[in-house]
């Protein structure tokens, strides 16, 4: 035998061997478990204090206190340049250790399962940790005590009674809070005001005025509607939901959280999926279903795009594309049916963005207080002015001139007054739902606007995950 | 001297087989520990018995991505190898021959360090770059080429081609170090067997099926597993490119896609690890009969 060919056989009987160690079979699951195994983590001591007027959640005031943000959309200045300094201005000894990371559940995750989490962190983004998942698993502090402590400073109330309504109900698992969602999110239709001004086209609150004005968008050569049906469709479903609530009220959303038995297939869910599936055929540009938001964001900016379903962020995320002739405007979602339940003004105004305090950090009071900082109204009013977004603490940006798309939609929510509802939870609380939900808006949308079957594959697929007793299931009211 | 040796070689093997153990043969037997709990990927869990590999005989998405694997497997290596077997023979023997000797195509030089080049990027870079390249709509490049009045190809958009666009990606990614290995087998053929089959009128084509093709067998084998188990993986191009993670409708899903989701999307660590012990059965099982099927005697040379 040739040299060549035994080297040939050597090369087989490595990879032969190789392959039976596993060295080169299925490496995306070997990292899985790196993160396991952290169970039964002895709890760390954790810094206490005394409680007094001025400590009312008992901090350490000379224990350091780590806080990790999302480097996202947001930014991490009104952290690094507004938070950090007010908590130190009252607890000067408290040293403050800031990290900011876009890889949320990769640099958290592992802490968290080995005992030694941060003690305030932010939690969002793409690489966003199952938040349900985390409370279920007891690595959540419960906030109970920095809601019922006062306010900062508006004197006389409580950190809750200072925020807007829902906004304590939408990090409550199961009766008790354990996240703060702090930034406060209108969704709505957004289009250019200018673009609009300049055809005189006028905005719609019933659906037949809303149908026509597509029509004659589409005659004027510009994409009627759409949305990114690549990575953003979750848009899509929000539009669809928020159609079903004005139809049959908030409670088609409640029960469609609550996984009740029939809760998609209702009467109010199929008339929206009726009517923004004819939206679907008729004016979305079908390449849509390839293109990530950025791409079709743009498109709007370009005035290529005439109405795309958001929530307030989407003016500030664009800054940089907005040409000079573009002025962001919002409107409220028209009325469906003359039989709608909720007024067209009303509107789907919701808290995101979470932030907790960690149950098994070495300083977890010290993260309540750090979001007790947070909950003041001159520090939600320095992130409003730096991040342009709205946050849960009522009243904060009032009297604030801000951009000219989140005037409209503070106006849109003036004009919603009690109608303002806060949504559905499914979401965050069922990823795999979620992921269901996107897929079936894409299907509804660019695939023939079939509204039953809609329905019906949201009404399998919540069934399922109400059987699957390896999800843990909440309820709301 | 002799007894030296031992604490020598022990000495080289200590620090890498400890990685080695720590990080692939006891990650490995986690998740088979994993799979058999309901762990969320948060806390503690309980041992479930074989309940998550019930669940996912079960699934009808598991299925549908074990068929999109198979698809994958069944084209990925074929594609691959007869493109990189064909452009390696130009390379090495297609060209005209001068006094008995045999070469490349004019060029070879640089074709084959031009072939090499997809190989050099990393895959989410490719992913990224064929992400436009398949652009759905008018700014995507395939499409950009058309005239104004084209109705845009909708690529990853489309059901019906999107794992095809994924296929192609991975084949334009693989089939340059195929190519620089089948070139490398084809270089330690004795020139001798070339120049006596010429005398004997062979043609081109006679010259590669029955000399190139017999004498790279063994080659041939090993590519045909590694690329096996590249189409088992497919991961990193699918969470890159396809629309909503495997989708339009699930059309692009495939086993790793499902393990990344369920792991860390859906909070289901223990079904993903189960997931994870079937891709590693699978993938072992597709080695060892690849191993067999096509054993044959090596030509000697």
């Amino acid at each position: 035998m040739s040299a060549i060919t035994n080297s040939e056989l050597d090369r087989r009987t490595l990879l032969r061997r190789a392959a039976a160690v596993g060295l080169v079979a299925a490496p995306g699951v070997s990292f899985l478990s790196a993160c396991a195994g952290g169970s039964d983590a002895p709890s760390t001591p954790q810094a206490t204090g005394d409680k007094s007027a001025d400590n009312p959640l008992g901090i350490d005031a000379k224990a350091g206190v780590e806080i990790v943000i999302f480097d996202g959309g947001l930014g991490t200045k009104y952290a690094t340049d507004v938070d950090t300094p007010m908590f130190n201005k009252k607890w000067p000894d408290a040293k403050v250790t800031y990290s900011a990371t876009q890889q949320v559940a990769t640099t958290i995750k592992p802490r968290l399962n080995s005992g030694s989490a941060p003690d305030m962190i932010n939690n969002s983004g793409a690489d966003i940790m199952d938040f349900g998942a985390i409370v279920k698993a007891g690595q959540a502090a419960d906030l109970s005590d920095l809601f019922a402590a006062p306010s900062l400073d508006i004197p006389g109330k409580t950190v809750a009674e200072t925020l807007v309504p829902g906004a304590v109900q939408q990090g409550t698992y199961d009766g008790k809070p354990f996240a703060v969602n702090y930034s406060f999110t209108v969704f709505g239709l957004w289009y250019n005001k200018k673009l609009f001004d300049k055809n005189s086209w006028t905005i719609p609150t019933t659906w037949a005025d809303f149908t026509a004005l597509l029509d004659k968008i589409k005659a004027a050569g510009i994409t009627p509607f759409g949305f990114a049906g690549a990575n953003a469709s979750y848009y899509m479903v929000r539009a669809i939901m928020t159609s079903a609530a004005k139809i049959g009220t908030e409670q088609v959303l409640k029960d469609i959280d609550n996984l009740k038995p029939g809760a998609w297939t209702n009467d109010a869910v199929l008339k929206a999926a009726q009517a923004w599936g004819e939206v679907g055929t008729k004016y979305i540009d079908k390449s849509f279903l390839g293109l990530k938001h950025t791409e079709v964001q743009l498109q709007q900016d370009q005035d290529k795009l005439a109405f795309y379903p958001c929530g307030s962020w989407l003016e500030n995320e664009q800054a940089a594309s907005t040409p000079a002739g573009f002025e962001y405007a919002m409107m409220a979602f028209p009325s469906v049916t003359t039989a709608d339940q909720l007024p067209a003004a009303a509107i789907n105004a919701a808290a995101g963005e979470i932030y907790f305090a960690a149950a098994k950090s070495k300083n977890p009071q010290g993260g309540k207080e750090y979001l007790r900082t947070m909950l003041s109204k001159a520090a939600a009013l320095e992130f409003t002015k730096l991040t342009k977004s709205l946050t849960v603490v009522a009243g904060a940006a009032d009297g604030l001139t801000i951009s000219p798309g989140l005037t409209s939609a503070n106006d849109a929510l003036s004009k919603a007054g009690k109608d303002i509802f806060m949504g559905y939870l499914f979401d965050t609380w069922y990823k795999k739902l979620d992921d269901a939900s996107r897929e079936a808006a894409n299907q509804l949308m660019f695939k023939g606007g079939d509204a039953k079957k809609f329905c019906d594959t949201m009404e399998a697929a919540s069934q399922a995950v109400a059987k699957d007793s390896a999800v843990t299931k909440f309820t709301r009211s | 001297m002799r007894h030296g040796k031992y604490p020598f070689i022990i000495g080289f093997l200590v620090v890498p087989l400890a990685l080695y153990l720590v990080f692939v043969v006891g990650a490995y037997l986690q998740m088979f520990q994993l799979s058999l709990t309901d762990w969320s990927g948060f806390g503690g869990f309980n041992y479930v018995g074989f309940d998550n590999f019930v669940k996912l005989w079960d699934d009808p998405v598991v299925w549908t991505a074990l068929r999109h694997n198979l698809f994958l497997l069944i084209l990925l290596p074929l594609v691959t190898i007869a493109l990189a077997l064909f452009f390696a023979f130009l390379l090495n023997v297609g060209g005209k021959s001068t006094g008995g000797g045999t070469r490349g195509v004019w060029g070879s030089k640089v074709y084959r360090i031009i072939f090499f080049f997809p190989q050099l990027l990393a895959l989410a870079i490719v992913g990224v770059i064929f992400g436009r390249v398949f652009g759905s709509d008018r700014s995507g490049m395939i499409n950009g080429l058309f005239p104004e009045s084209w109705t845009p190809w909708l690529f990853l958009a489309d059901e019906r081609w999107a794992l095809t666009c994924i296929l192609a990606v991975l084949i334009w990614q693989a089939v340059g170090f195929y190519v620089v290995l089948f070139s490398a087998g084809m270089g330690s053929i004795p020139e001798e067997i070339y120049e006596a089959a010429a005398l004997d009128g062979a043609t081109k084509i006679t010259l590669f099926f029955r000399i190139t093709l017999p004498l790279l067998w063994s080659t041939l084998q090993v590519a045909w597993v590694y690329l096996g188990i590249a189409a088992f993986d497919a991961f990193a191009l699918v969470n890159i490119m396809s629309v909503n993670q495997g989708g339009p409708n699930n059309s692009t899903q495939v086993l790793s896609m499902q393990i990344y989701l369920n792991a860390f999307k859906f909070s289901q660590a223990g079904y993903a690890s189960a997931l994870g012990v079937v891709l590693f059965f699978l993938t072992l099982t597709f080695a060892a009969l690849t191993l067999r099927v096509t054993r044959r005697d090596a030509v000697d040379a």
